[in-house]
């Protein structure tokens, strides 16, 4: 499983690449760049998100 | 705009931690380029824009309309059920303060650096470091398109609570989950404000789970209006400021968005280390948050004197490693190493509180068993003891609970 983030929701704040133990995330102000082979799929990102834009999913999605 | 691509010091972030730091770096003569992936200073905030008059007084510049939206001289505490503690701390001498127009303020503070001889680079995202011989060399950037390696003899990273810059440099700054507060807020007009002067804060664990809400005016019927909670915690910071504005539809039925904010707010202590082999954290990006309210621009932009003072003397002697850069890390410790530690202290003691004690605190302050200022001294690490005693005498069955915070 791969962070998946969900760009409709998404505020680009960063919060989530804050805590990504593995930098797996990256904030590029109006995108965020998932790394999927560093993505170890431990949902840490997915509870600091305050808007709840981040899934889990096999694979990955596109952004 | 064309750049050089040799610098003494590259500021990565423009917050106002490196926008100070670019300020003061080049006040001491240092050629300074300041860095940030934004195409506008100071938007997005992510911020509920709240500055006493201590940190704009530090920040150098005059109070002027054009940020300074709102004049503050106190707050209401709510207790969770709806209890409010009305504090003037003006009039109890411990100051005021403003809720700016960020992005206006930060735009101010940049056009002082930029006085001050700091040159500033935007729309450019920094994706490495240039590191040679286990010292930071410079940094890799993506301007407007173009690639580009810059090279400095030291790096400041402000690159905010993401603190990727520091990581790339191979310090441990990544923040663990349950030292991370998830904020979202809505600014919003039309919003009914029991004082337009005053902070409102609401406390309780179905309000802000160990968190709060806030709403800061902006004007008379203006006000961010957000939330805090533990980043541990299952439901979104969305979650739990939606419900609050639906649950008080009489003071919100008249009012609407202008602007929608999110962000983390690292509340613990600051990262363990501040430097490197010619690379130096600042801000957030140190952790420089006051872990019991979240606020950390005062911090950031106080840091900016300490930090150029001891880039300014490593740049001069030719020796930028970690040993000489430390002493940037003790003078910033010797400062609030110990307060930061009290007030953590503070924080971690209101997380376990429940809400009968929130209650019973809110109690002893409306019939004078506790003065407000009290209150306030938490924010700065003090009086806790005094909380404690209080406490135990109004509800002696949890005097065990309680006794263990005055030994840890
Ligand atoms: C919801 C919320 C409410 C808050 N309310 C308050 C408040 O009322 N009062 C208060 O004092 N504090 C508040 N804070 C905290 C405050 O916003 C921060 O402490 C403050 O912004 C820290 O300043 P900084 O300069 O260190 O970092 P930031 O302001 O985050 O600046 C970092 C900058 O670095 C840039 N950057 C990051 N990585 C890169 C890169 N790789 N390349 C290029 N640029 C990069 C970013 O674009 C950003 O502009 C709040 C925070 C949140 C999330
Ligand atoms: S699931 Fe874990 S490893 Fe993957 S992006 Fe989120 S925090 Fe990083
Ligand atoms: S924490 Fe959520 S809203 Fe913020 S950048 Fe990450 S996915 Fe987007």
């Amino acid at each position: 499983m791969v962070a998946t983030i969900n760009k409709d929701k998404c505020m680009y704040c960063g919060a989530c690449t804050s805590v990504c133990p593995f930098m797996a995330l990256e904030l590029r102000e109006t995108s965020i760049h998932v790394y999927s082979d560093k993505c170890t799929d431990c949902g840490i990102c997915v509870k600091a998100c305050p808007v709840g834009a981040i899934k889990l999913i096999p694979g990955g999605g596109k952004e | 705009m064309k750049y050089d691509t040799n610098w003494d010091v590259i500021v990565v972030g423009a917050g106002p931690a490196g926008i100070k730091a670019g300020e003061e770096l080049a006040k001491r003569g240092l050629k300074t380029l300041v860095i940030d992936r934004k195409q506008e200073i100071g938007a997005p905030k992510r911020c509920g824009e709240g500055l006493s008059d201590r940190w704009i007084a530090i920040s150098g510049l005059e109070v002027d309309p054009t940020w300074a939206r709102q004049r503050i001289n106190g707050a209401i505490l709510i207790s969770p059920k709806g209890k409010q503690v009305w504090i003037d701390t003006e009039k109890i001498g411990k100051g005021g303060g403003y809720i700016i127009e960020r992005k206006m303020w930060e735009k101010f503070l940049a056009a002082n650096a930029i006085r001050a001889g700091a040159k500033f680079m935007l729309k450019a995202n920094v994706h490495d470091v240039i590191k040679e011989d286990e010292y930071v060399k410079g940094i890799k950037v993506n301007y407007m398109g173009d690639e580009l390696e810059l090279r400095s003899k030291i790096v400041v990273a402000a690159d905010g609570v993401d603190s990727r810059i520091g990581r790339m440099a191979g310090l441990n700054t990544t923040l663990p989950l349950v030292e991370m507060d998830s904020g979202f807020q809505y600014e919003m007009a039309g919003v009914k404000l029991l004082d337009p002067n005053k902070m409102e804060l609401y406390f309780g664990s179905e309000i802000a789970p160990r968190g709060y809400i806030w709403v800061f005016p902006k004007g008379k019927d203006v006000a961010n209006v957000g939330v805090g909670i533990n980043g541990a915690h299952d439901k979104t910071a969305r979650y739990y400021l939606d419900k609050w504005i639906e649950e008080n539809e009489e003071r919100f039925k008249d009012a609407s968005v202008i602007e929608i904010n999110a962000g983390g707010i690292p509340v613990t202590s600051p990262v363990e280390e501040f430097v490197g082999n010619g690379i130096m954290l600042t801000g957030d990006a140190a952790r420089m948050v006051n872990p019991i309210h979240g606020g950390g621009m005062g911090t950031a932009l106080e840091a900016a004197g300490m930090l150029a003072d001891v880039a300014k003397d490593a740049i001069s002697s030719g020796d930028v490693s970690k040993e000489k850069l430390q002493r940037y890390q003790d003078i910033w410790m010797e400062k609030h190493g110990d307060e930061f530690r009290k007030i953590l202290k503070v924080r971690h003691f209101f997380e376990k509180l429940n809400d009968d004690q929130l209650e019973a605190i809110a109690d002893m302050v409306l019939k004078g068993g506790l003065t407000p200022d009290v209150l306030v001294d938490l924010g700065h690490g003090k009086g806790l003891t005094q909380i404690i005693k209080a406490l135990i005498k109004a509800s002696p069955s949890a005097a065990k609970f309680l006794m263990g915070f005055l030994k840890g």
